[in-house]
């Protein structure tokens, strides 16, 4: 993992991780194998034409995901509260103000209020979400906003959301948000390279956003819900891996179709297969359509299922949501009261 | 431990099912059942009650009633004494009842969920996700064929009083696959559900009281396999049907024989589970795990051989293991576990007995590091590589969480090595090539193929096997027919001990050049190994000529041409078509001469009629080669089920007395127009007909081996052929004792059994002697299940 860029950032000691290896460069484990940091490999085309999947078999297993795992009592509530750290916490409207984000960035410091963190007798934890996530224009001030928190600030970049502005502007915009302290750049890929099949273009596009990123963490947005095919999605989490993304992100959030659990066991799949071949480990960010504490569980089952624990930790796994947050607080209050919790009754972001 | 920990470890903890209702109910009984005769709770007769055990656990259950002859002879008496209301009763109105039962089942589909999966071990999950909703779905399926029974069955009448058994792997989808296609068919019914798995099943009773169904058209007694075999045994019983194990299966082939019973079995299995190296690998390892960890393994259709393409073996092997290693093995209420609890003591140490002999001879061992439960029956996921087709964990149903893995080369390998095995239920392939994966799924002997996809089930579509996986079907059209026999046969009267029609005509006086007779095999006219004639004579007692006297050689030198054959079973319908019509036409070139030879036996009229409907016979089958369509059924998921009817295979054909042209045309026929090869053994009455006829076959371009004519004693001749484990399906159409033997000879290979029962059939009348009854038999049901999407 590439170190992070302000000081007072998260460090693997605030959680209580599964432990690791002894090497400090080891940021996960696949069935017991050390992982490294993803440097990108060259592209590899004979492995994105092997690709096989099945969509309605990853569906029936999607289906059945959901049933054969669930959590309940102090186990649910501990869940929802590693769901928490695991959240980019995020505002994408054309309407974002400064004061908005900066709203939002005093609920990503204290996503739970005190007297709830108490009655789960929570207080070591510090629980805080991983990210924020906003446009370049808010970069400072969410800098500004969740300094000294251990709060990371992503922007979303590279013509976001719909990535067609010409290469070079793209590039650019990124080194602006870098420059400007982003921590983690989330970019989205042409989707007209996944059509056409043109991996190369893809690979490269990729690989120079890598390049531009420096030290911040870059997380790809594959646009799942343009792309339609599992396979599409298979083929697009390969080549971004093999180009050196740290993270892969299902959606903008603008699509018509967001995060779903299908997409979500293929990209997993992608990244586990990626990992047993280069010994490099990939995050993973689902994000769009995820607003309820049961879905989170079920995202976070399928990481410990597909990819182990060590990938369930902000290092490796974010949710990209605005809404979830504010039912995962209900259920943590109905979890410590007994009764049903009005949302009106929790601060907002 | 605290939240703080929890959140430190992101374990899953504990996700406990409440079983309280079904707790609640057991108590309402004081858990203890006696068996449920017409309508009501009866306490056994003279046995006393047995222990029922939670098996995740170990924990008592119930006590439930030992059933004797004498409980079942009472729930036979209720079942017969129902018969004739439930009969009476409009299509209609027992579609009212079957809809009553399916929705009264969705509204305590909780508590019988909780129930199964505590008398079953298995997790509740699958009792929650799959068995209950299939249950559900059965009965309302079978809501329709109630309905629709005068239309889409017509001239079809109940068997009457159906005995059925049932195992403990399914207990509830197993009584609904059961219970429903007869109830929806006009039948009455006498369940045993399996002595472990009893509960269920007395729930069910009360759900009937509850919808009202009259009494004693469902009952239900419970105890052991002797209680079954009193069931068997009954001689006021019509129907067995019976799903368990092969060699029960066989037992009950065995004791129905001397018996008109109808029987159909549901047995063993081991199934192939083939992926190619096209193949979408992670989604086949889920495959596996609803294939061979489903119900701990413990499914007769389970996906117990696994099949690899060489270039991917290593491949999947790691994601197998990887997959293995994050199933959760644990107590069957908990919501989250993958791996429940072993059936019974019994069944762990078969288990453990079969895996350490399959290691002695030379399987490596893999399963994953889990803690088993201190308490409680359980056996972790099993992995067996290096099997070879040789071993016993190759052969044999484990009936356990066992995966034994080989490798292939090729397609071909595959289907060789996927066939290599006595049984023949259900198949796997994966592959993400259609061409490949129905290439493949038409070769393999099993009655499901699932492409793509594992274990799934719906009442539309019919399950069954081929081999010694049994013979019927459950569920869709094929299974209501299990039911249903033609109304005109179930009244036909016995046919007379010794057949002797008076010749009208006396034959010609003048000497006729010595004709021979030889046997046809392969397509050749062959001497009889034995060097033995015997004599054939008109009923006045004149010698007509002499027949080859066929001998146990003959028969196996006839089987072997037949599976050379192989080219008519994959010869185009509409090829196979033209080579029947020809046939008619040949015959139709030589009516006048074989009338005359044949007259001399039954006389002029006769004779003549004989020919007259043999031709036109001919011709409807010819017309029927390539008509005989399946189905395309619509599961309620994203995919079509193709039921393909393809032909049986070898048949052995007795032909009847009467009739010693028309009865040997209209069985074989329909045996060849579906491209079943056939050994005929013609009538003892009028053996000299197969001179006639090979030489019409030989004429017509029918290949060599697809029929062979094998004249002789007919009591011989069945015997081998019956016997012969490279026959699929014998027919025997001589007389009854005939019939009783060939169902008990039969037992070897469990091959398929259609006799005439000892009853008249009119081979003139083509309401009888033609038509759909037979192609039913000349074909048996694959359904292909392949679901799409991108």
């Amino acid at each position: 993992m590439s170190q992070p860029h302000t000081s007072g950032a998260m460090t693997e000691s605030r959680w209580p991780s599964p432990p690791l290896s002894g090497d400090s460069r080891t940021i996960a484990t696949l069935d017991g194998r050390p992982l490294l940091a993803n440097t990108g490999i060259p592209l590899n085309l004979d492995w994105v034409q092997q690709v096989r999947v099945n969509t309605s078999a990853v569906e029936r297993r999607a289906q059945t995901h959901s049933a054969r795992r669930t959590v309940k009592k102090e186990w649910q509530a501990a869940w929802l509260l590693r769901a928490i750290t695991c959240m980019d916490l995020t505002t994408l409207s054309g309407d974002d103000t400064y004061e908005r984000v900066r709203r939002l960035c005093a609920k990503a410091r204290q996503p739970l209020q005190q007297d709830l963190v108490q009655r789960l007798g929570i207080q070591d934890l510090d629980i805080r979400v991983a990210a924020v996530c906003v446009y370049h224009v808010f970069v400072e001030t969410a800098l500004d906003a969740l300094k000294d928190s251990g709060v990371r600030v992503a922007a979303v970049s590279a013509g976001f959301p719909a990535g067609l502005s010409p290469l070079a502007e793209r590039v650019n915009e990124i080194r602006r948000s870098v420059e400007a302290g982003a921590n983690e750049i989330d970019i989205v890929i042409t989707r007209a390279h996944v059509f056409a099949g043109e991996w190369q273009a893809l690979y490269d596009e990729i690989a120079a956003f890598k390049q531009a990123c420096g030290s911040a963490h870059l997380k790809t947005i594959l646009g799942t819900g343009d792309l339609m095919t599992l396979r599409n999605v298979a083929r697009a989490s390969l080549v971004a891996m093999m180009a050196g993304a740290d993270f892969i992100k299902t959606s903008t959030g603008k699509e018509t179709v967001n995060a779903t659990l299908p997409v979500g066991f293929v990209m997993s799949w992608a990244i586990r297969d990626y990992a047993q071949q280069t010994g490099m480990a990939v995050g993973f960010k689902p994000a769009g359509g995820i607003r309820t504490a049961k879905q989170s569980l079920d995202w976070l089952a399928m990481i410990k299922e597909e990819l182990g624990d060590s990938w369930l930790r902000a290092e490796m796994f974010r949710f990209g949501v605005s809404g979830l947050l504010a039912d995962i607080e209900r259920q943590l209050d109905h979890y410590s009261t007994g009764r049903y919790a009005a949302e009106y009754r929790h601060p907002m972001a | 431990m605290s939240i703080a920990d929890k959140f430190s470890t992101m374990e899953y903890g504990p996700a406990p099912e409440d079983p309280k209702e079904a707790v609640v109910w057991l108590e309402s009984h004081r858990r203890q059942f006696g068996h449920f005769i017409f309508g009501a709770w009866q306490a056994p007769l003279q046995g006393g009650y047995f222990d029922s055990h939670d098996p995740s656990s170990g924990k008592f259950l119930a006590s439930v009633a030992q059933g004797t002859a004498a409980d079942v002879d009472a729930a036979v008496q209720a079942a017969r004494a129902a018969s004739p209301e439930w009969r009476a009763l409009t299509p209609h109105a027992r579609a009212r009842y079957l809809y009553a039962l399916s929705r009264l089942i969705q509204k305590h589909s909780r508590r019988l969920a909780v129930l199964e999966t505590m008398d079953t071990g298995k997790p509740i999950r699958e009792s929650r996700d799959l068995d209950v909703p299939l249950v559900i779905r059965h009965f309302y399926h079978h809501a329709g064929w109630a309905q629709l029974l005068a239309q889409e069955f017509p001239d079809q009448l109940p068997c009457g009083i159906v005995g059925q058994i049932i195992p403990w792997n399914f207990p509830l989808l197993m009584l609904a696959w059961k219970i429903a296609p007869a109830l929806a068919g006009a039948n009455t019914v006498v369940l045993k559900p399996a002595e472990f798995t009893p509960l269920t099943a007395l729930a069910f009773a009360e759900i009937c009281v509850e919808a009202g169904l009259p009494p004693g058209v469902v009952n239900i007694i419970t105890g052991d396999g002797s209680t079954g075999e009193a069931l068997v045994r009954h001689p006021g019983v019509d129907k067995i049907a019976f799903t368990g194990s092969t060699e029960v299966g066989r037992a009950i082939r065995r004791a129905t024989a001397p018996s008109s019973q109808r029987l159909s079995l549901e047995l063993g299995g081991k199934s192939p589970f083939i992926v190619f190296e096209d193949a979408d690998l992670d989604s086949a390892v889920e495959g596996l795990v609803d294939g061979i960890w489903l119900n701990q393994g413990q499914v007769c259709c389970a996906g117990s051989r696994l099949l690899m393409q060489e270039s991917i073996a290593a491949n999947l092997t790691a994601k197998i293991r990887a997959r293995m290693s994050k199933l959760r093995l644990g107590p069957s209420l908990d919501k989250a576990v993958d791996v429940g609890a072993i059936i019974a003591q019994v069944q762990l140490d078969r288990i453990r007995r079969l895996v350490e002999q399959g290691i002695a001879e030379g399987a490596t061992c893999w399963q994953p590091d889990l803690r088993l439960p201190a308490h409680g029956l359980y056996y972790p996921p099993t992995l067996l590589s290096n099997v070879h087709p040789t071993s016993i964990v190759a052969q044999q149903e484990i009936f356990g969480p066992v995966l034994a893995a080989m490798t292939f080369r090729t397609p071909r390998e595959a289907v060789e090595l996927a066939n290599n095995t006595v049984y023949g239920l259900a198949a796997c392939v994966w592959s993400e090539s259609i061409n490949l994966s129905l290439h493949v799924a038409a070769q393999l002997k099993a009655g499901v193929v699932w492409v793509n996809c594992t274990n799934l089930f719906d009442a539309s579509c019919g399950f069954g096997g081929y081999r010694e996986s049994g013979y019927g079907r459950e569920g869709g059209r094929e299974g209501m027919r299990e039911y249903l026999e033609p109304a005109w046969f179930k009244n036909a009267p016995a046919l007379a001990s010794s057949f002797a029609p008076v010749p009208e005509t006396t034959p010609a006086a003048s000497p006729a050049i010595d004709r021979t007779v030889k046997l046809y095999i392969g397509g050749k006219q062959a001497r009889p190994d034995s060097g033995y004639s015997m004599e054939v004579r008109a009923p006045g007692g004149q010698l007509l000529g002499e027949a080859p006297r066929g001998n146990r050689k003959d028969i196996r030198n006839a089987v072997e041409a037949a599976h050379k054959a192989e080219a008519w079973a994959k010869a185009a319908a509409h090829t196979r078509a033209q080579v029947l019509y020809y046939c008619a036409e040949n015959l139709s070139q030589r009516r006048a001469e074989i009338a005359s030879r044949l007259a001399e036996v039954v006389g002029t009229s006769q004779a003549n009629a004989e020919l007259e409907h043999s031709i036109d016979r001919i011709f409807s089958y010819a017309a029927w080669a390539d008509k005989f369509d399946g189905a395309v059924h619509n599961p309620p998921f994203r995919n079509v089920t193709l039921a393909m009817n393809e032909p049986v295979g070898v048949i052995g054909i007795l032909c009847p007395t009467e009739a010693p042209l028309l009865g040997f045309i209209s069985l074989v026929l329909p045996a060849l127009a579906m491209g079943n090869p056939v050994i005929a053994v013609p009538s003892e009455s009028y053996p000299l007909i197969a001179g006639d006829l090979y030489q019409v076959f030989d004429t017509s371009d029918l290949p060599g081996g697809a029929v062979n004519i094998v004249t002789g004693r007919a009591p011989e001749l069945l015997e081998v052929l019956a016997q012969h484990d490279d026959v699929d399906a014998i027919w025997c159409f001589t007389n009854q004792t005939d019939s009783q033997a060939a169902k008990t000879l039969s037992v070897g290979n469990l091959k398929q059994v259609w006799t005439n029962e000892g009853r008249v059939i009119d081979w003139f009348n083509p309401q009888q002697a033609e038509g759909r009854w037979f192609l039913a038999h000349a074909t048996q049901v694959k359904n292909i299940w392949i679901p799409y999407g991108e």
